[in-house]
């Protein structure tokens, strides 16, 4: 919501750009190998994923312009990677803030100071504030450059079945309705996605205790890019508040609302402004502000139970809504655009069998419902739930003031990405080894000469080798190999030996690992990568 | 621990909730549970009290 006399995409800061139907009808009714319905972050990211793999698709989304307001605003490390490997991130880098350290202050009383994993090994920092116009507008700006993908606005798909091998949809645009054959549908249109309703679907979990309004200011306030969360605050006592810095003078400030406050009363402006200041007393901001955008939001738990339905696979919100505390509700979402695009690529250009997209649910649903654990955690001493929780936390953070160990409960642990152990394309650990990443583990960073380890990866599967004379025995697969040095660096990072080497997937998460790798096990692991035959 | 010094320690419970009255008791202790099982240093071991301390309190 916009204060009263502006409409949805009048900002302080950032211009919206008006997107037209494709005026150009001819084809439109052209089958295609993937339709991809939403593009918002998670849609527009799968579409480059798919082109940088060389596969054509569609993009339609409902509306002529990106979002209205800065919804997700913290952007993760692993995110960075994805954006990087499709081809996006330096304006990302150019723009967004970096970020490691959170302050949390009970009562106005600092108990705890963190710092999220960092050093100089790791090519990102661990976080990075942007708001989601800009995500939405630098991945647009890639779309464009990228001749594989056909975008078109103000179309909003009405229908889909099921067909022979395929999928058709109904579209219908401002200048006509048509229907169009596509052999695989990716779902990116959002928590109320229309195509979930379509095919019957429904999102199961829970919903927490504890309502949120967040407010985007604009300001002149000096305070670096530390993520400050309030508890018991005096300007609203019982409640939690969180501020963060955005780019362009914008601060992010989340409010928790009280039991009794009503959702309507809330956010009406004056009382959206009534409050906003008197957070900003409290946080010591004394000059101006404007006030440029809000909305509330509940904190949820809900996924749908398989993330596939035939040819339709389902990516971001569509699929999961989770708490936003944990920051991963756009993260999460990227992540599924990143892990589907690789899996549809190969198994279109028969270089995986068709067995390798049953991975997707247990992969990334994993990922949301470990989301969920850790966000309950995060939403209990945020919001507590009952009144032993409730005593508890308060007890934790009274004797935080004297005992910093106590202050280490409000530490929110802000998640690494998750480890695709259970998955059936990633092959045992090696017990071999003694630390190091396991499968299913994103490939951890390390510095390789003037550069980084994972700027030496293939476009598809690499094999890095701390032994020359692997590469040999498997020349015939569809692979990069990367010998690495055995007393490098990211030979310590990956816990290796003279004879060790990691398989690592098309999106930086390793397959598998050996101590000592023979091309026969090798050549298995790669079979059991792609749920290919064995060569 | 002698039965003198548990004494000792049942009675400056015993005045310090007095002292805190009936709005600040139930935090207190709280807190005291938190900070003394930190002080305890074994987890398991302060599980198996948290359990034991809610026998009998229907007797
Ligand atoms: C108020 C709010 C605050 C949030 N704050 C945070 C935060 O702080 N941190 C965080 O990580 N996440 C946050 N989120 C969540 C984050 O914004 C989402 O996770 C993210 O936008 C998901 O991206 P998506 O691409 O899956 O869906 P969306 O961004 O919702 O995009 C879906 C797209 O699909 C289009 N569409 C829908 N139906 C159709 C149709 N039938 N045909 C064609 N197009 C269609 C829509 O127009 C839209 O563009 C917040 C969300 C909200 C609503």
């Amino acid at each position: 919501m916009r204060p009263a006399g502006r409409s949805e995409t009048q900002s302080l800061y950032f211009t919206y750009p008006h997107f037209d139907p494709p005026q150009d009808r001819a084809g439109l009714s052209d089958a295609a190998p993937v339709a991809i319905v939403g593009a918002g972050p998670v849609g527009m990211t799968a579409a480059l994923a798919l082109a940088k793999h060389g596969v054509r698709s569609v993009l339609f989304d409902a509306k002529d312009t990106f979002n209205d307001g800065s919804r997700a605003i913290c952007v993760a490390r692993q995110s960075y990677h994805i954006l990087e490997d499709i081809g996006a991130v330096d304006p990302f880098l150019e723009k967004s803030l970096p970020w490691t350290t959170g302050r949390t202050f009970y009562r106005g009383r600092q108990i705890l100071e963190f710092d999220m994993p960092d050093s100089a090994r790791e090519k990102y920092r661990p976080m990075y504030n942007i708001e989601q116009q800009y995500i939405e507008e630098y991945l647009w700006e890639a779309v464009v450059r990228e001749p594989l993908i056909d975008m078109r606005w103000q179309s909003r798909v009405s229908g889909v079945e099921d067909a022979d091998g395929a999928v058709i949809l109904t579209i219908e645009d401002p200048l006509g309705t048509y229907r169009m054959q596509a052999d695989w549908l990716l779902a990116a249109d959002g928590a109320r996605s229309a195509i979930r309703q379509m095919r019957g679907l429904r999102l199961r979990g829970e919903n927490y205790e504890g309502r949120y309004v967040i407010a985007d200011v604009q300001m002149d306030h000096d305070y670096p890019t530390i993520r400050r969360a309030l508890f018991d605050p005096d300007c609203r006592r019982g409640g939690t508040i969180l501020v963060h810095k955005q780019p362009d003078n914008i601060w992010r400030i989340d409010y928790q609302l009280h039991d009794d406050e009503d959702d309507a009363e809330a956010i009406r402006e004056e009382n959206v402004r009534q409050t906003v200041a008197s957070v900003l007393q409290e946080i010591g901001h004394t000059g101006d502000w404007d006030l440029e955008w809000w909305s509330i939001y509940s904190a949820n738990t809900l996924a749908l139970d398989d993330y596939r339905d035939g040819r339709v696979f389902f990516i971001g919100d569509s699929a999961h809504i989770v708490p936003i505390f944990g920051v991963r509700g756009l993260n999460n979402g990227l992540a599924d655009a990143h892990n589907i695009a690789w899996k549809l690529a190969f198994v279109m250009q028969g270089r995986a069998g068709a067995p390798l997209l049953d991975s997707y649910t247990p992969e990334r649903r994993g990922a949301t419902l470990d989301v969920f654990a850790n966000a309950s955690k995060s939403a209990r001493f945020m919001t507590p739930p009952s009144p032993g929780w409730q005593l508890m936390r308060d007890a934790a953070l009274n004797l935080a003031l004297s005992h910093p160990f106590a202050g280490e409960l409000a530490n929110p642990r802000q998640m690494t990405p998750y480890t695709y152990a259970d998955s059936p394309a990633v092959s045992a650990d090696d017990p071999g080894f003694s630390g190091g990443p396991v499968p299913g583990a994103v490939l951890p960073e390390a510095r390789v000469r003037d550069g980084f380890l994972t700027d030496l990866l293939g476009g598809g599967f690499t094999l890095l080798s701390f032994d020359e004379g692997l590469a040999q025995g498997v020349a015939d697969l569809d692979l990069d190999v990367v010998v690495l040095d055995p007393g490098s660096e990211a030979a310590q990072v990956l816990a290796a030996g003279p004879h060790s080497a990691y398989l690592v997937r098309p999106d930086l998460h390793i397959a598998a690992r050996w101590m000592r790798a023979t091309p026969e096990t090798l050549r298995a692991a790669y079979v059991r990568a792609t749920a290919g035959e064995s060569k | 621990m002698t039965p003198t010094e548990v004494e000792t320690i049942y009675e400056a419970l015993a005045n310090r909730l007095d002292e805190l009255g009936a709005e600040k008791r139930e935090l207190y202790l709280a807190k005291l549970a938190l900070l003394m099982a930190h002080e305890l240093g074994d987890a398991p071991r302060a599980l198996a009290l948290i359990a034991e301390a809610a026998e009998n309190l229907d007797v």
